[in-house]
């Protein structure tokens, strides 16, 4: 019931924000000085799934603090959707006692949650963790789904965490899983004009952060490969940029083969055995395609435009990339077979690093227009184009695995300026800025881990 | 003080050089001076500025390309390479790409006025470096730059 609610919920919310979005010019924003329409939107029509999760219960051995810890994660992982919000723990009126005692029902109306996670946590004796819960609809008095069972090491009680948030999300909301996730980006110290880049990555909600091991010298923009395992980067080692895959259990590093010239803004196919990626030469830049299995490189335009920042769709038949062959940046799609390139977006303004939805549906994107950056999403015919931000510099979107969710990098102005990385939903609701322990630029989504 | 900046900052970019195996031809003191370096960039003029979204050489950027012309002329074989920046304003990939076609705009004139092109290599750093960090205009009217660093040259 709760979810079939909640999709309506969902439907009805985000036809609202379009019907918004036609009506006016009007751009969901988080300034000040803006139109606050979202917050219109949200106490109009969204009121969050209320959640009760209390800690875990303990059984044979296991700590309190993980078993608070994972209750916590869980609560934040939901809350940051913007679609449930956690009641407090003190607003309890009892507190579950055993794993199998029956729910009173009573106890979670009477403080209005619509859902109660109720989890338990033991070690055995091999040193796992067995980490259990259930769902309930409070006001059905029904469990929703049947209850899991998780076995795990005592370190990665974080991902059962992000597991049981997946779980929870798609059985109330009806959406895809991506809480059991990372972010690879880059992380920046020192002053705006001695910027030291590093390659770091960290899991969806900022816990974990690890820098990765390589040379000094610059790196830009990684991607994750579909399988999680690998990235691709470009970096400076030789003076200029290049593209490299790294692999993340070793850490080990090798140039992609094949490349002339400069190369940078590369892409992994959804599947796994291709590159994507932009190449310049004699000054002129343009599309290449790089295959994995064969060593082959294609060479997809030969404008002397600028075409870059290519991204390919799910199917792997096209390809979105940025071109100013019309004069500004615009949005194009060219089949992978080569052909003639697609004009898609037709906005006043420049449009930037298009990024295909894994859903295939829609294509996010940076807009630049009167000095204003923005990150938007439009369908893939170039309709029903949406701007989810606005600030000085909002650059770089990506997708979360379940195609709901960008995140992208937001730079402040002047001698201070700095990025920090910011998640948002694609309804344009619930901007959050995600906590890093240093600047944090060009994020990019890996698939939900195995 | 900021020629100064500017002196000591080629000084670590040559320092680096000497320990970099990916550059070669690295400068030798035989070749060329810290004062050559110095007159380059302060009388020669090192950097060229361009306009918004542009990669087209301005007049005042001719001049400047002309007085480097002659200067590389007299100092055969030395290698440079020449750096191309854009400002703040721009996507990053785009920026590298506007970057590269600034680089090779210097580049070109310098070959048809016969520089050797044996000697020129070219890098874009996008908007990755600025050298003036406000975000209005009298900074990034000096970041969408080329500049012609004497004494390395990057392996193709």
């Amino acid at each position: 019931m709760v979810k079939q609610f909640f999709t309506r919920f969902i439907k009805l919310s985000s036809f609202i924000c379009i019907i918004v979005f036609i009506n006016s010019t009007f751009v969901i924003s988080q300034n000040n000085d803006a139109p606050k329409l979202d917050m219109t939107v949200n106490r109009g029509v969204i009121k969050p799934i209320s959640l009760a999760i209390p800690s875990f219960i303990k059984e044979s051995g296991a700590n309190s603090i993980i078993s608070r810890e994972l209750a916590k994660v869980i609560s934040n992982n939901l809350d940051s959707t913007g679609l449930f919000r956690s009641i407090p723990q003190t607003a309890y009126v009892s507190t579950p006692l055993s794993f199998n005692t029956p729910v009173q029902f009573s106890d979670w109306s009477i403080i209005n949650a619509d859902v109660l996670v109720l989890g338990a946590v033991g070690l055995k004796p091999d040193g796992r963790l067995e980490v259990k819960f259930r769902l309930w609809d409070i006001a059905q008095q029904k469990e929703i789904g049947k209850g899991k069972k998780y076995f795990t090491n005592s370190e990665s009680w974080r991902r059962i965490s992000h597991k049981i948030s997946d779980t929870i999300y798609t059985r109330v909301t009806g959406e895809g899983a991506y809480f059991d996730s990372r972010v690879v980006f880059v992380s920046e110290t020192g002053p705006k004009d001695n910027r030291t880049k590093r390659l770091a990555v960290m899991d969806q909600d900022g816990a974990n952060f690890k820098l990765l091991k390589h040379p000094p010298s610059l790196v830009i923009a990684p991607r994750f490969a579909p399988s999680s395992n690998k990235i691709i980067f470009t970096g400076y080692e030789t003076g200029k940029p290049r593209v490299y895959l790294m692999d993340l259990s070793s850490e080990a590093i090798t140039p992609l083969p094949e490349l002339k010239g400069m190369s940078f803004a590369p892409r992994f196919s959804m599947d796994g055995t291709k590159i994507v990626l932009s190449m310049t030469q004699n000054g002129n830049t343009d599309i290449f395609i790089n295959s994995l299995d064969t060593g082959i490189k294609r060479r997809l335009t030969t404008n002397s435009a600028i075409d870059t920042a290519p991204s390919f769709s799910p199917d792997g038949k096209s390809i979105v990339f940025e071109s100013d062959r019309g004069g500004g940046q615009q949005l194009y799609i060219i089949s992978t077979e080569g052909g003639e390139a697609k004009r898609i977006s037709f906005g006043k303004g420049r449009y930037a690093t298009p990024v295909w939805s894994p859903r295939g549906d829609l294509i996010a994107f940076t807009k630049i227009k009167e000095r204003k950056f923005h990150i938007g999403v439009m369908r893939v015919d170039g309709t029903n184009e949406r701007l989810l931000t606005t600030s000085f510099l909002d650059e770089g979107p990506a997708w979360a695995p379940n195609g709901r969710v960008l995140m992208f990098f937001r730079e402040t102005p002047g001698k201070a300026g700095a990025p920090s990385i910011y998640s948002i939903d694609i309804s344009g609701r619930n901007l959050r800025k995600i906590k890093t322990s240093s600047f944090a630029s060009d994020p990019n989504w890996s698939r939900i881990l195995n | 003080m900021k020629n100064i900046g500017l002196a000591i900052f080629v000084m670590l970019l040559l320092a680096g050089c000497e320990n970099d195996k990916n550059l070669k031809n690295s400068i030798s003191d035989s070749q060329i001076s810290q004062s050559d370096i110095e007159n380059f960039q302060n009388l020669v003029g090192d950097t060229v500025l361009f306009t918004v979204d542009q990669s087209g050489l301005r007049p005042d950027a001719i001049s400047i390309l002309n007085a480097q012309v002659n200067w590389l002329k007299e100092k055969k074989f030395l290698p440079i390479t020449i750096e191309g920046h854009a400002d703040e304003q721009g996507t990053r990939e785009y920026n590298l790409a506007l970057g590269a076609r600034r680089a090779t705009a210097v580049r070109e004139f310098l070959l048809t006025r016969g520089i050797e092109k044996d000697r020129i290599s070219i890098v874009t750093y996008g908007k990755e470096r600025p050298l003036r960090v406000c975000s209005n205009e009298e900074c990034w009217s000096k970041n969408r730059r080329a500049v012609t660093v004497v004494g390395q040259k990057i392996v193709e």
